[in-house]
C-alpha cells in the first residue's frame, strides 16, 4: 500500500520522535504534549533500570552464539540512554552469586522492554490512533 | 535489599504503573487499572508460591 502524502511528509519527524522516545524514556510523550505521561515514564523507567543495576543485575553482551543472551542484550538496550551511561561507567557487570542477581536481570530486561512499548505508544499517539 | 517479597512488590509496582499509564488516559482509570494489575501480580505470586510449596514431593 502506498503511503499518503501526509504520511510521507511526517515520516521524518516520526523517526526523530521514536528515536528521542527510545533514547530518553518519555521524551516522545513530552514532545507530543502528554506531559504527565511523559514525566511518569521519564522517572519510573530509569529508576527501574537503576534499581536493577543496584541489585546486581547484569547488562548482557551481544553474544550471537547464545541466542537468549543476545535477546536479553536487545531488551537491555531498549532503555536507551541509561544503558549507554551504565555501560560507559562499567556498571552492570552482574554478581551471579548475589541472591538478587536474577531479580536484577528481570528489572533491567523488563525496563528496556517497557520503554520499547512506550516508544510504540508514542508512535501511535503521533499517528492519531490514540 | 534481599527480601524476595519486597522485590516482587517493587517489580509489580513498576510494571503496573507503566502499563496503567500507557493503557489509560484518565487518572482515575489509571489508578483503578494499575491497582487491579498490581493486586493481581502480588496475589498470583502468593497463590502460585503456596501451590509450589509441596514440591519437590
Amino acid at each position: 500500500m502506498r503511503a499518503t502524502a501526509a504520511e510521507e511528509t511526517q515520516s521524518g519527524p516520526l523517526v526523530l520522535l521514536c528515536l528521542a522516545s527510545w533514547v530518553i524514556p518519555g521524551a516522545g510523550h513530552l514532545w507530543l504534549g502528554r506531559r504527565s505521561k511523559g514525566l511518569v515514564f521519564l522517572v519510573a523507567l530509569p529508576l527501574m533500570f537503576w534499581f536493577g543495576l543496584r541489585i546486581h543485575g547484569r547488562l548482557f553482551p551481544f553474544d550471537l552464539s547464545e541466542p537468549l543472551v543476545a535477546l536479553a542484550a536487545v531488551a537491555d538496550i531498549g532503555i536507551g540512554l541509561p544503558y549507554l551511561i551504565a555501560s560507559a561507567l562499567g556498571m552492570g557487570g552482574g554478581e551471579v552469586r548475589a541472591v538478587t542477581y536474577e531479580y536484577g536481570n528481570a528489572f533491567l530486561i523488563v525496563a528496556g522492554l517497557l520503554n520499547l512499548l512506550v516508544v510504540i505508544d508514542a508512535y501511535d499517539v503521533a499517528m492519531g490512533r490514540k | 535489599m534481599q527480601s524476595h517479597m519486597l522485590l516482587l512488590v517493587v517489580f509489580a509496582f513498576f510494571v503496573s504503573l507503566i502499563f496503567a499509564v500507557i493503557a489509560k488516559d484518565d487518572l482515575r482509570d489509571q489508578v483503578r487499572f494499575g491497582g487491579m494489575m498490581f493486586g493481581g501480580f502480588v496475589a498470583a505470586a502468593i497463590v502460585l508460591g503456596w501451590l509450589m510449596y509441596p514440591f519437590p514431593l
